[in-house]
C-alpha cells in the first residue's frame, strides 16, 4: 500500500499542497481526479521523489521511501518526454537498464511490451516519427519496461482513440491483478469512472474526497430514486419528506429525507399500479466532483 | 514482479556516458566536423614542409657590370639581359624578382624593383656587420605563431564543439521532459556526471587523435626535430584539456539547465562560450609577451592553452605544469560542485528563464 500523510509543498509564496493525505492500495486502480492546476502533478512528482515535499511522508508498506525503493516505480510525466532522435525499443532499453536491468532483461521486456502494446512494427523508428497517439504508448512502455511494482501515471489515457485505451487499460489491470497499487490521474471524468476501483479528489491541493467509487458515490449528494410507474405518478409531490427533481408521467426522479420514506413511497406505488422500476440512483462522478470541488 | 537494484552511481553513469557518446557519434553532422578538422590538422602540419621544400634562389636580371657582381654573389637565380631597360621589362612582366644594373654609390650598383624594395635582394648584395648573439634563439617566431594558433584553435574548436554538444543534451532532455523519467530513475548527480564523462570522452579522445595525427604527420615529412621540440608541450597540452574540459563542462550544462528551450541555449551559455573563446585571442596575440603568458598559464581557464605554451617556449620550470594542473583540479572540483547544484535546481523549472541566483540558492 502507497501510503501519503500530510504533504505539504509550496512554490515559493504559493501552497500548492495542503496537508495531502490518501493510500493507494494494493491491486486496485486508483483514480487521480481534480482540476487544471489542482496539485496533481505536484502529489506524483512528490510520490516519485523528484520534488521533495517541506514536510509529510511517503511510505510503501509502512517503509519511508528511498531513492532505491523508488527505482521499481514506474512513472509517466503529464508532460510527455522520450528523446526524439532515438529508435523506439533503444531508448526504452536504456530506460530499463537505468532502472538496473541487464541489456537482456531489457530487451526482452521492451519487445514483449512494444508487442502488446501495438508498436511491434515500428521499433526501430525514432519516436518523432511516430504519430502522437503511438508515442503516447511508447511513453507507457517506458513507465512499464522494468516490470515496476508501483505505477503513478499521468493522464495515461489522454490523446489515445477509443481501442488504444482498452489496450492500455488491459496492460495496466494486469499490473494491478499482480499486486501493484496503480495511480492514474485524468481529466477524463467519464473514463476514471467506467475504470478506477478507488478514488481520491483534490482541489486547490487538498484532498477533498477520497475511498472506493461506491463509497465516495454513496456518501455524497442525498439518495437519489428513481420511480417508473405505469400510472401518473403526480402523488409524489405532496408526499412528505420527498423532493421531486424531476417528473414526466409515469417516472419520477427524487430526493427523500430518509431511507423509510423511500420504502413508504414503493409500497404506495405498489399499491397504486404497477412499477417497472424503482432504485436508487447514484451521483455520477462529475456530479460527485463539482460538488466536492466546490 | 522483480525487483531491480538501482544501478550503483558507476555504472549508471557510464550508462549515461555511454548513450551520450553512441547518440553522438551517430550524427552526421558530428562525423563531417570532426574529418574536417582532422583534416586541417594534418594539412598544417604537412603541406609547409611539401611545400616549403624548394628553398628557391631570387631571380633577378642582370646588366653589363653588374652581372658579375651578382654571380659574385651566389644568391641569385640569374638573367642576363642586353639593357637597362630589357631588364626593367623582365621586372614588369615579373619574370624576374628584381633587375640588378650598374649605378653609383658604394656599391656601384642599383637595384630595381617592381612596386615594393626587394629586400632580399639588397641583403645579399649589401655589407653587413658581424652580428653577435650573447643567447641562441630556441624558436623561430612563425613557429611560435603557428604552435600558439594550434593550441588556440584546437582548444577552442573542441571545447565549444563538445560544450554546445552538452549545453543541447541537457535542454533537450528538460525540453523534451524526460529528464522527469530519468530524476525518478537515477540521482541527478549521476546524469550530470553521465553527460560530463561521456563528452568529456569525446572531446579528449578527439585531441589524442589530433596529437598523434601531428605526431605522425611532423614523422612522416621528416620534421622529426620539430616533433621533438613540440612533443612534450603537446602531451601537456592533452593533459590540461582534459581537467579544463570538465570544468567548462560544468559550466555548460549549469548554465543550459537555465533554460528550456534550444532557442535559448546560444544566448544562456554565451558567458562561458566568452572564456572558451578568450584563451585561443590572448594567445594569438600575447605568444610573445611572458608577463601575459604567465598569467595566462595560472588561470584555470586558460591554463590549458598557456601552460603548454610555456612549455613549449622553455619559459616554465619543470614544476611550474604540476602548480598549475593542481590549481585546476581544485576549480574544476568546486566548479563541478556549484554546477550540479545549479543544474539539479534548474532542471524540473520549466518555462521562462530561471535566474542564476535563483538556482544557486533555492532548494527544488
Amino acid at each position: 500500500m502507497l501510503e501519503l500523510t500530510s504533504i505539504n509543498r509550496s512554490f515559493g509564496a504559493r501552497r500548492v499542497l495542503h496537508d495531502v493525505s490518501f493510500t493507494v492500495k494494493r491491486g486496485r486502480m486508483t483514480g487521480f481526479v481534480g482540476g487544471n492546476g489542482a496539485g496533481k502533478t505536484t502529489t506524483m512528482r512528490v510520490i516519485l521523489g523528484v520534488l521533495a515535499p517541506e514536510s509529510g511522508t511517503v511510505t510503501l508498506d509502512g517503509e519511508p521511501l528511498t531513492a532505491s525503493a523508488r527505482t521499481s516505480f514506474g512513472y509517466m510525466p503529464e508532460e510527455r518526454g522520450l528523446y526524439p532522435k532515438m529508435p523506439v525499443a533503444e531508448q526504452i532499453t536504456y530506460l530499463g537498464r537505468l532502472h538496473g536491468m541487464s541489456t537482456e532483461e531489457a530487451k526482452k521486456s521492451t519487445y514483449s511490451l512494444l508487442e502488446r502494446l501495438g508498436l511491434g512494427e515500428r521499433t526501430t523508428d525514432t519516436v518523432e516519427s511516430l504519430s502522437l497517439g503511438n508515442q503516447q504508448r511508447a511513453q507507457i512502455a517506458a513507465a512499464l519496461v522494468h516490470d515496476p511494482e508501483v505505477l503513478v501515471l499521468d493522464e495515461p489515457f489522454s490523446g489515445l482513440d477509443p481501442i488504444a485505451v482498452e489496450v492500455v487499460l488491459n496492460v495496466l489491470k494486469d499490473f494491478a491483478a499482480k499486486g501493484a497499487p496503480v495511480l492514474f490521474s485524468s481529466h477524463q471524468l467519464d473514463i476514471v469512472e467506467r475504470l478506477c476501483d478507488d478514488l481520491v479528489v483534490i482541489a486547490d491541493g487538498e484532498i477533498r474526497a477520497s475511498g472506493s467509487r461506491e463509497g465516495i458515490r454513496a456518501a455524497h449528494g442525498s439518495p437519489r430514486y428513481e420511480l417508473q410507474h405505469s400510472g401518473d405518478v403526480g402523488w409524489l409531490r405532496d408526499e412528505s419528506g420527498v423532493t421531486v427533481l424531476d417528473f414526466a408521467g409515469g417516472y419520477a426522479l427524487f430526493e427523500v429525507d430518509d431511507e423509510p420514506i423511500a420504502q413508504r413511497v414503493l409500497q404506495r406505488a405498489i399499491a397504486d399500479g404497477r412499477v417497472e422500476r424503482f432504485g436508487p440512483k447514484l451521483p455520477t462522478l462529475s456530479q460527485i466532483f463539482t460538488e466536492v470541488i466546490q | 514482479m522483480t525487483r531491480y537494484q538501482t544501478p550503483a552511481a558507476l555504472p549508471a553513469t557510464w550508462l549515461v556516458a555511454e548513450r551520450e557518446i553512441r547518440m553522438r557519434v551517430r550524427s552526421k553532422a558530428f562525423l563531417i566536423s570532426t574529418g574536417i578538422l582532422m583534416l586541417v590538422v594534418l594539412a598544417s602540419v604537412i603541406l609547409p614542409s611539401v611545400l616549403g621544400g624548394g628553398d628557391s634562389k631570387p631571380t633577378v636580371a642582370a646588366v653589363g657590370s653588374a652581372i658579375a657582381a651578382v654571380q659574385q654573389a651566389d644568391a641569385f637565380e640569374v638573367t642576363e639581359a642586353a639593357s637597362v631597360d630589357e631588364a626593367e621589362q623582365l621586372v614588369r612582366s615579373e619574370d624576374v624578382d628584381a633587375a640588378v644594373v650598374p649605378g653609383d654609390g658604394a656599391t656601384g650598383l642599383t637595384v630595381i624593383g617592381f612596386d615594393e624594395a626587394p629586400s632580399d635582394v639588397v641583403v645579399a648584395l649589401s655589407v653587413s656587420p658581424a652580428v653577435q648573439l650573447l643567447e641562441t634563439p630556441t624558436h623561430n617566431p612563425g613557429l611560435v605563431y603557428i604552435v600558439a594558433i594550434g593550441f588556440g584553435l584546437v582548444f577552442f574548436m573542441s571545447a565549444l564543439t563538445f560544450g554546445s554538444t552538452i549545453a543541447q543534451s541537457v535542454v533537450e532532455e528538460k525540453q523534451t521532459r524526460i529528464v522527469e523519467i530519468l530524476m525518478s530513475t537515477v540521482p541527478v548527480r549521476v546524469l550530470l556526471a553521465g553527460k560530463i564523462v561521456g563528452n568529456s570522452l569525446l572531446a579528449f579522445g578527439q585531441i589524442v587523435v589530433i596529437a598523434v595525427l601531428a605526431g605522425v604527420g611532423m614523422l612522416a615529412t621528416g620534421q622529426d626535430i620539430l616533433l621533438a621540440d613540440v612533443g612534450p608541450s603537446i602531451v601537456w597540452f592533452a593533459v590540461f584539456f582534459a581537467a579544463g574540459f570538465v570544468l567548462l563542462a560544468a559550466l555548460f550544462a549549469a548554465s543550459a539547465a537555465l533554460v528550456s528551450r534550444q532557442e535559448d541555449v546560444a544566448s544562456v551559455t554565451s558567458p562561458v562560450t566568452m572564456l572558451v573563446m578568450l584563451p585561443y585571442f590572448l594567445v594569438i596575440f600575447f605568444n610573445d609577451n611572458p608577463t601575459v603568458l604567465a598569467i595566462m598559464s595560472y588561470v584555470p581557464f586558460s591554463a590549458p592553452v598557456g601552460m603548454p605554451m610555456r612549455v613549449f617556449l622553455g619559459t616554465a620550470e619543470w614544476w611550474e605544469p604540476l602548480v598549475s594542473l593542481a590549481i585546476l583540479l581544485v576549480s574544476t572540483v568546486i566548479v563541478v560542485a556549484i554546477g550540479s547544484r545549479v543544474y539539479a535546481n534548474g532542471l524540473l523549472r520549466m518555462g521562462a528563464r530561471v535566474k542564476l541566483g535563483d538556482a544557486l540558492v533555492k532548494q527544488s
